[in-house]
């Protein structure tokens, strides 16, 4: 991350002088940080309405039912977080809320998740196995209808919006399964 | 009409239903893990405060403009379609420049057309990886990410090849 951050910023600041549009820098500092302190307000609400509701269905014994019985794929693919039943539960409601594409509430369980992860993370600076594997599936995307796709695609005309969503779910399946092997193959390559 | 509408009445309904029966005071909880999630959506603002700025001066100074010139002519030879280069760039950095980039293919070459249902497919098996590394990993402050960055890039490869030839035979 550290590199990737370098880097983006030194080919901006270089590609700003000789392309003859300093003033990109200020712009940016002025008008698109902004957009975080946005995005972040944004998120407040739905954070605290999603934790809210999920700390009810914790309390409830619910979620420890779903994480009963998906736990024959979470063992396979969350070895190290299966003593805290509270890792797994939040585990469980990223992926389903990432899957059917709640808006952000996605981004607060994600939170959630790895805040319980950290909880029984031996090393605190350095990413479990079962972080980099919530990660790495989040990052594949695992959302079966893609809506906003589709609403642009509609908006461009298309005859039938929607038939894009079976290709989707197939090229998504297929990103997932490739990033879950490479993520199982690296965790075993590297000694924690 | 969204499937996400249908579900969040069952999602609700069911978590606070469910509650009253196992006779858990509901309202306090709620109140209490409301105030847990307010707390780590503050927490995570240094973290997309780092990312926007990164990712903006990149796009906006012309430095993924130009990198997209250089790679174009290898793309071009090995017979990859061009005008999803800047797409493929954009969309792992972030979720909102790729909005623009994609309406601006599909307004080109149309909804309906290869390219087009390319793009579409793409942009929806394919996600902003460094902002979900930033925020996830800001919010606990985990430094080293191991493996996670380079299997998430190795996805969206996977992603851009699964979308090209599901295209290709699926229309």
């Amino acid at each position: 991350m550290k590199k990737v951050w370098f880097g983006l910023i030194t080919f901006g600041l270089i590609f700003s002088i000789f392309s003859g549009k300093p003033e990109v820098i200020s712009k940016v500092l002025l008008f698109d940080i902004q957009k975080s302190v946005d995005l972040v307000l944004s998120l407040v609400s739905i954070m605290a309405f999603w934790s809210g509701l999920m700390r009810i269905a914790e309390k409830s014994g619910i979620l420890d039912k779903l994480s009963n019985f998906l736990k024959p794929i979470t063992r396979l693919l969350f070895k190290d977080i299966q003593n805290s039943k509270e890792a797994v539960n939040a585990v469980i409601m990223t992926i389903l809320a990432n899957m059917f594409g709640i808006g952000n509430s996605a981004t607060v369980l994600g939170i959630k998740a790895m805040e319980e992860m950290q909880k029984i993370n031996k090393n605190k600076n350095v990413a479990s196995n079962s972080m980099c594997m919530l990660l790495i599936i989040n990052m594949s995307s695992i959302q079966l209808i893609p809506l906003s796709v589709i609403k642009l695609r509609s908006d461009a005309g298309a005859v039938n919006p929607t038939d894009i969503i079976l290709p989707t779910i197939i090229a998504t399946c297929f990103s997932t399964i490739i990033s879950i092997l490479f993520a199982k193959y690296y965790e075993r390559k590297s000694i924690l | 009409m969204k499937i996400s509408d249908f579900i969040l009445p069952f999602v609700i309904g069911g978590i606070l239903f469910y509650g009253m029966i196992k006779e858990v005071d509901i309202y306090s909880v709620f109140v209490e893990g409301a105030f847990d999630g307010a707390k780590s959506a503050v927490k995570i603002l240094p973290y997309i405060i780092a990312i926007i700025f990164a990712v903006n001066l990149f796009i906006q100074s012309g430095a993924e403009e130009f990198i997209v010139k250089i790679i174009q002519p290898i793309t071009t030879f090995i017979g990859f379609p061009a005008e999803l280069l800047s797409l493929i760039i954009v969309k792992p950095l972030s979720g909102g420049a790729s909005y623009g980039v994609i309406q601006t293919i599909l307004e080109n070459h149309g909804a309906d057309s290869y390219i087009g249902r390319s793009a579409a497919v793409l942009m929806g098996s394919a996600e902003t990886i460094f902002y979900t590394a930033a925020v996830y990993f800001g919010a606990v402050g985990i430094t080293n990410s191991r493996y996670t960055i380079k299997v998430g890039l190795m996805s969206h490869v996977a992603s851009i090849i699964a979308a090209l030839v599901v295209c290709k035979y699926m229309f």
